[in-house]
């Protein structure tokens, strides 16, 4: 329960941090708050040579509010979000979301661009970036880019970044004052891995209908057919729950990433209604 | 190696270690406060919890070299510590210490779950204590004497 021997530097400047990992070629990874890296050093399924902490890096955690949203740095602590320290664009559901993401020691110390570099299937800030068209700012060797989130995901432990590119901020937009949302993780315990984990976001003023769904089995999906369909829902009711479950089966089953496994669907299935009718609440 | 100054229960510590040293192995092994306690070592089962900058933190999954300049706070920094003093007396009376491995940890997070959420109830307290682990099971104490030391301060308020 020892990690491998490694180097461990910590630079001044993002530019020093992208020096140290020009031509990275895997063996060298980023640590911001250490709380998904750290265990899997533990348990050696990370063994690195060298590792760049980029906690401190002061390019990384600036929060800049303007009247289109927020760009929280990378290296914000969920704990900072969970307390109302970043301005929340969202209506209440960055809150929520960082309040509910392990438990606050983890939240302590965790960063928000560190769970989204790290891309654990079951990480929760994932899917609410996509759900809320965030977009992920990435700092290279040339420049800055903008990667939107639905794109920034490609997979568990997968993303867009390269190998010598540091996540520096999420853009996060503001959502319309009558804008609503539902958020519903399904764990056995509080603060665990979700089984399956649900945002669901109705701003009718920008024409964003969107619906996420995650699990520690793929990585987190938009479902579109499902979105369409609570556009055009009046209200809650038990005919509006079966037509939202039927919606999800047939999005899951095009999108080939839950298989036939009937729990698996079912659950989904489950936390997707239930965050719609949060959201219609 | 690396070097690692940290502030330690108030003591200012510094050496030289590998950097893979966990903050938990440093304190244990380089600095001998063993108070702190190693359970899962993957951040799970909240033992090792300390305070880093005043902040209940996961030291097993936290690098030495990471916390370098912080101020560390363990298990032992709280001997006259008013509101520690009053979970002390509390954790006693509700029989809230069986075993012992997991109290630092609990310790360290009643105290803030009590300083950071003075109205919390009886369910905001047992959500809060999620990320400990007793494997004595022993909650119900646990949750009895926070609630208590909760109480005694909105009286005294």
């Amino acid at each position: 329960m020892k990690p491998v021997a490694f180097d461990y530097k910590r630079p001044a400047s993002l530019d020093e941090a992208l020096a140290l990992i020009k031509g990275n070629d895997g063996s060298t990874k980023l640590l911001a708050g250490g709380q998904s890296l750290g265990p899997m050093l533990n348990l050696r399924m990370v063994q690195p040579t060298l590792i760049v902490d980029v906690a401190r890096l002061k390019e990384l955690v600036g929060v800049a509010e303007t009247k289109d949203g927020v760009t929280v740095g990378a290296a914000v602590r969920h704990a900072a979000i969970e307390d109302g320290e970043v301005p929340d664009v969202a209506n209440g559901l960055l809150r929520r979301v960082a309040g509910g993401i392990a438990y606050r020691a983890v939240r302590n110390r965790g960063t928000i661009g560190g769970s989204l570099s790290h891309a654990d299937p079951a990480g929760d800030w994932a899917p609410v970036m996509m759900a809320l068209d965030a977009v992920v700012v990435a700092r290279g060797g040339a420049g800055a880019r903008d990667i939107p989130a639905g794109r920034f995901v490609q997979g568990p432990l997968a993303t867009a970044l390269e190998a010598d590119e540091i996540a520096q901020s999420v853009r996060i937009p503001r959502l319309s004052p009558d804008a609503k949302w539902g958020q519903v993780k399904l764990c056995r315990k509080p603060g665990e891995f979700a089984e399956s984990l649900a945002v669901v976001v109705i701003d009718r003023k920008r024409r964003a209908i969107r619906a996420v769904v995650t699990s520690p089995r793929h990585a987190p999906t938009y479902l579109a057919g499902t979105a369409q369909l609570i556009d055009g829902l009046k209200g809650w009711s038990a005919d509006a729950e079966q037509k939202i479950k039927d919606a999800v089966a047939a999005d899951l089953k095009a999108s080939k990433l839950v298989g036939d496994d009937p729990y698996r669907l079912q659950i989904h299935r489950v936390t997707v209604a239930r965050a719609v009718r949060e959201a219609l609440s | 190696m690396t070097q690692v100054s940290i502030t330690l229960n108030g003591r200012t510590v510094a050496a030289d270690v590998p950097a893979r040293t966990s903050l938990a192995d440093f304190i244990r092994d380089h600095q001998a406060l063993t108070g702190t306690h190693l359970g899962c070592e993957h951040g799970v089962c909240g033992a090792c919890t300390i305070l880093i900058d005043g902040k209940p933190s996961r030291s097993c999954i936290t690098l030495a070299a990471a916390a370098d300049g912080s101020e560390v706070r363990t298990i032992e920094g709280f001997d006259d510590d008013p509101l520690m003093g009053v979970l002390r007396r509390w954790m006693n009376e509700k029989h809230g210490v069986q075993c012992g491995f997991c109290t630092p940890g609990m310790m360290i997070m009643a105290r803030d779950i009590v300083a950071r959420l003075p109205d919390a109830d009886r369910s905001r307290i047992r959500l809060e204590l999620t990320g400990n682990l007793c494997r004595c099971t022993g909650y119900v104490g646990i949750v009895d004497a926070i609630e208590a030391a909760l109480k005694e301060r909105r009286t005294a308020r």
